[in-house]
């Protein structure tokens, strides 16, 4: 589902590589931690998935394509594939929640028949019946994170990328937004989460990936946060 | 994108940046206007040249008692000279049609055009000169007779009316060119105000392409909604600039062509085809202007 072949990143007018040869699979239904301190390539990473800017070598593979030689013109194809979670939340302030999940099927042209059927199925699906026409402003943090897990799913997505997704909550509702991430991942969905998160990690038990200083110092199954804690 | 979004979309964006758009359209109004006017002062000048050039003759003024000039120092045309003269002219491939005005004819004429002015009383018959009245085949073709009769004995001297009509014209011309380098540089400033405009809009909404930019929506279903603001704005813009132009040729047909008969104006056909380049042109600069924008402040 994602592969990467020494890939490396070095930003212009920097002489430390963000990513530093970084080679890793990530098979089909997985769900995956990146951890590591901040500045160790985590978020490059994340961009490079979505092929926000290219690799300065090596090549990378994402739901089938290869990204290097993917034109301009077939990104949004891509993006398509990939829902995409962050931690300030990006919600459309003026808009409901009905209409901000609404938003991401019209604007890929969706018919207003189609959206009727899947937005009330995706806001059940993220624990948010009954919340249709709250705006962000009325929701908790919690509650506007699920909005927002909702609008990166309801295109079905086979990728779902959460960058901090927990990063400003508390933990107790951390760990429903954990809760419905997984549930996410046991339909299938590939789930790569970058976090600083330790509890969180620790409790899942799922594949952690560290990065130190853009290079891969640890890929373990059913890993811990880290073994300093 | 379906429609019914796309347009709700549009809407909000236009709504929200009410006093911009306002500007958009005000600006647009008023440099298609000035344009329009240029481009309608152009066709009054080709109505007015094929109206006149049609009746405009040149005149072989005869010498008289009174004339001064060298050609006639032997005195006033004899009967030999004026028969030589016209057989002349009408041998002339250039010309169309002679006609001789005698001194009483002049006078009759004169008085009629004078009429109730102090100088038709103290004019006599004697003092007007008789001459051929000239119509040409071509009116530009003035110089040859010009060249053939000017200094000839018995013909005093040789006017083209076209003469006194080209400083009309060459009016009008400045008039037109006045209004189009107006409305260019004011096309110009209205391509700015939308260039800015868009930019503003494109602030505005980052979130919401942000969020588009994720989902995948193509950069094409992105721009379309901005590009739509600046063409519908320009479009609004238009046919105010068209009203007006309307407005302007009803004040020709009602105030102006009572008072000035001596010549025709531009027809309503003139009007619609300014309209038509203005929308051209409107549609132009404002889907380029947007483009150019948004290629620069809307990563996609």
């Amino acid at each position: 589902m994602i592969r990467l072949e020494n890939v490396s990143k070095t930003y212009p007018r920097q002489e430390r590589a963000a990513l530093d040869n970084v080679t890793l699979e990530v098979a089909k239904g997985e769900f995956v931690f990146l951890v590591g301190q901040s500045g160790s390539g985590k978020s490059t990473f994340l961009r490079l998935l979505l092929k926000e800017e290219p690799p300065t070598t090596g090549t990378i593979y994402v739901a089938g394509k290869e990204l290097n030689s993917l034109s301009h013109w077939k990104v949004p194809e891509l993006r398509r594939q990939i829902g995409t979670v962050f931690q300030d939340f990006r919600l459309l302030p003026n808009k409901t929640v009905t209409e901000n999940v609404a938003f991401a099927m019209h604007v890929l042209g969706a018919s207003v028949k189609e959206i009727k059927r899947a937005v009330p199925d995706v806001l059940e699906l993220v624990g948010l019946e009954g919340y249709g026409d709250r705006r962000p402003n009325q929701l908790s943090g919690g509650e506007q994170q699920r909005v927002a897990i909702a609008r990166a799913f309801v295109n079905q997505p086979i990728i779902l990328i959460a960058d901090e997704p927990t990063g400003n909550l508390d933990p107790t509702t951390s760990v429903g937004i954990m809760k419905l991430l997984d549930r996410i991942n046991r339909t299938g969905t590939t789930v790569v989460m970058a976090t600083h998160d330790s509890g969180i990690v620790d409790q899942m038990r799922k594949r952690v990936i560290e990065l130190d200083a853009g290079v891969v110092v640890r890929d373990q199954v059913r890993g811990v946060y880290g073994y300093s804690g | 994108m379906r429609a019914r979004f796309l347009a709700s979309e549009v809407g909000i964006g236009l709504r929200r940046n009410l006093t911009l758009t306002v500007a958009v359209v005000v600006t647009v109004a008023i440099s298609l206007a000035l344009l329009g006017v240029g481009l309608l002062a152009n066709s009054q000048v080709t109505v007015m040249k094929d109206y006149w050039y049609d009746k405009i003759e040149v005149s072989v003024f005869l010498c008289g008692s009174l004339s001064e000039s060298p050609s006639c120092a032997s005195g006033p045309v004899t009967a030999d000279q004026r028969d030589a003269i016209q057989a002349d002219l009408k041998a002339l491939p250039v010309v169309a049609t002679v006609y001789y005005e005698s001194q009483a004819q002049a006078y009759t004429r004169f008085k009629e055009r004078f009429k109730g002015s102090a100088i038709s009383t103290n004019v006599t018959q004697d003092q007007l000169p008789e001459s051929f009245r000239v119509k040409l085949k071509d009116p530009k073709q003035f110089a040859v007779v010009q060249s053939a009769f000017a200094g000839r004995p018995g013909v005093d001297s040789v006017q083209d009316q076209r003469a006194v009509l080209e400083k009309f014209f060459s009016l009008i011309g400045v008039l037109r060119d006045g209004a189009l380098a107006i409305g260019l540089i004011s096309v110009l400033t209205a391509a700015l105000l939308i260039s800015n405009t868009l930019r503003i809009a494109a602030f505005n909404r980052r979130r919401e392409t942000g969020v588009m930019r994720l989902v995948g929506a193509s950069s094409f279903s992105i721009q379309l909604p901005f590009i739509l603001e600046g063409v519908i704005a320009s479009i609004i813009g238009w046919a105010i600039a068209t009203g007006l132009l309307a407005a302007l040729k009803s004040l020709v047909d009602h105030r102006i062509a009572p008072l000035l008969t001596f010549t025709k104006f531009f027809g309503w056909s003139a009007v619609w085809q300014a309209s038509a380049f203005l929308f051209i042109t409107g549609f132009l600069v404002s889907s380029i202007a947007s483009l150019l924008t948004l290629r620069k402040y809307l990563r996609v």
